[in-house]
């Protein structure tokens, strides 16, 4: 703790810890490895299954056009981002995913926050969300085809109702989360409803909203490949559903490892902003 | 001048198939700078009646005054202490007391020399760029303190402050709380379920049963108070009356 109180008798200093090296067995409940432990593991575990990904397709025991080796996977994916074709599907992709991800961000904020303070809009929206969520988004993707077409309005269409849905409720929750005592906080030093919402409500609950939003950048990338898979002529999806007929599986592999990690960048960036968005929470050294 | 006069106020809970009655015909006057204390059981409606007077809870007969005005709602003219932490957590000690001073309308200025002249009386002038997630819980409650005594209150009411609080804190925090009122001097309902703490801060002790007035009792050891007093016969006579009185009221409630 960086403030001491002075007003508190002194603590005796905290107790040292003798060995840090001794943590024994991993297989005690709740029993956790260091940090170079932790990564160490997981690297295992990673090589352990490229490995495995190597010998099976190296050794021939299985046939490349279902699993081609990991070097093919790597030479095709130079080859198509050298000729350009990966980046142009990249960029088509990720202003799909950017637009409607922002759209149903903004939606669902506006939407959860009002449904998370007002009876009225609570009413409203809460029976028909929790409705429409259940309905699978697979089956509307026909449906959003005879509506608006193949063009990037239909792959806006689908990921939207893939994301807004779960996101509205995520944000409503994270809404009834603050603490009661904050809004009568608020009321008794005479702020107006509008004012508790804006000053006390929204900052309380962004880092909850931040977190929603986070889980479902998630959801949005299999929604966007969803999309793409089914009607389209250009993005990540499309190039995957066109290797399939080519049988060029290494094309698939490599753009199925791409999405991962483009996801896993994106929920990194996410992280990283709610160090820096959420530095209060933080105790300084 | 400020009084808080709370009169034959009653307030039922209401859920889907019964409702209790929670309040029965609550008479309570405090009077100008009286320090008052609220002790009784859990579930007798102390908190309750504070929630009441603080304007956060409707009630369905009675009246509540502030100087021989009826209340309506929440408002400055009440400060309250909650028990849980209600420091805002994305702002600081001091930006949390202007916080409640730009509320109250008072220029930037006059905010910051407030602000960190509220945080020295409750010796947390060196903490004014803590966040709440630095500082302990008993810092947090002096700063809630400070916030809502900072924009002048008539009437504080505090629904037990040290609750959560360990018990070397908690006397810190009554001290500290007697020197305050001591030099601001104003209104104070404090509800407790702590005797000593009751006894030890007060003027008057409300001892509630199940939603009604038991018994009062006057305190009447001189001020300045000070630790020592604890353990003179008066003092612990009176908290031993206080005690028994509460428990008549569990017995007649079980």
């Amino acid at each position: 703790m960086g403030y001491v109180d002075t007003a508190k008798h002194d603590r005796p200093p905290p107790p040292t810890i003798v060995s840090r090296r001794k943590r024994g067995n991993l297989f005690v409940i709740g029993r956790q490895p260091g940090r170079a432990g932790y990564i160490a593991i997981a690297a295992g575990v990673f090589l352990l299954l490229a490995c495995s990904w190597w010998l099976a397709s190296g050794l021939g025991l299985v046939s490349p056009i279902f699993l081609p080796t990991p070097e093919a996977v790597g030479l095709r994916l130079s080859k198509l981002a050298a000729d350009g074709i990966l980046w142009a599907d990249l960029k088509v992709s990720l202003y799909r995913i950017a637009i409607a991800f922002l759209v149903s961000s903004l939606m669902s904020i506006v939407i959860g926050v009002l449904a998370g303070c007002y009876g009225f809009w609570k009413a409203s929206f809460e029976p028909l969300v929790d409705f429409v969520r259940y309905m699978p988004v697979v089956a509307f993707v026909p449906l959003s085809i005879l509506w608006s077409g193949t063009g990037d309005f239909q792959k806006f269409l689908i990921i939207w109702l893939g994301t807004f849905f779960q996101q509205v409720l995520m944000v409503m929750d994270a809404v009834k989360r603050v603490p009661a005592d904050f809004i009568g906080l608020g009321r008794t030093l005479g702020m107006a409803d509008r004012r508790i919402l804006l000053k006390i409500v929204l900052p309380s609950a962004f880092p909850g909203i931040w977190d929603a939003l986070r889980i479902s950048l998630g959801w949005a990338w299999t929604w966007l490949v969803l999309a793409e898979l089914v009607a389209s002529t250009s993005g990540l999806g499309y190039r995957i559903t066109v290797s399939q007929r080519f049988f060029q599986t290494d094309t698939i592999i490599g753009y199925i490892l791409l999405l991962g990690v483009l996801g896993l960048v994106t929920d990194q960036a996410m992280r990283a902003a709610e160090k820096i968005l959420f530095r209060y929470n933080r105790r300084r050294p | 001048m400020s009084t808080l006069q709370i009169n034959g106020l009653t307030k039922s809970f209401y859920s889907a198939k019964q409702s209790r009655l929670v309040l029965k015909g609550i008479n309570l006057t405090l009077a100008d700078n009286e320090f008052v204390s609220i002790v009784g059981t859990s579930g007798c409606g102390k908190s309750t009646l504070l929630s009441i007077a603080a304007g956060l809870e409707d009630y369905d007969d009675g009246s509540v005054c502030v100087d021989g005005v009826a209340i309506s709602g929440a408002g400055m003219d009440r400060g309250v202490v909650f028990q849980s932490y209600t420091l805002l957590p994305w702002l600081t000690a001091r930006e949390n007391v202007e916080f409640a001073l730009k509320a109250a309308g008072y220029s930037a200025s006059d905010c910051r020399e407030l602000a960190d002249e509220h945080l020295t009386q409750v010796n947390l002038n060196h903490a004014a760029q803590a966040y709440p997630n630095e500082l302990s819980g008993g810092m947090k409650q002096r700063v809630a303190i400070a916030r809502a005594l900072s924009y002048r209150p008539k009437i504080l009411l505090m629904d037990e402050p040290f609750g959560a609080l360990d018990a070397m804190t908690r006397r810190q925090m009554q001290e500290l709380l007697t020197q305050v009122w001591e030099t601001h001097r104003l209104t104070v309902m404090f509800v407790t379920h702590d005797v000593e703490e009751a006894v030890y801060l007060s003027d008057r002790i409300v001892v509630m049963g199940p939603g009604t007035v038991k018994s009062t009792y006057e305190v009447p050891l001189p001020r300045p108070r000070h630790e020592d007093m604890c353990t003179s016969p008066d003092f612990i006579a009176l908290q031993r009356q206080v005690l028994r009185s509460i428990r008549e009221d569990t017995v007649e409630s079980a």
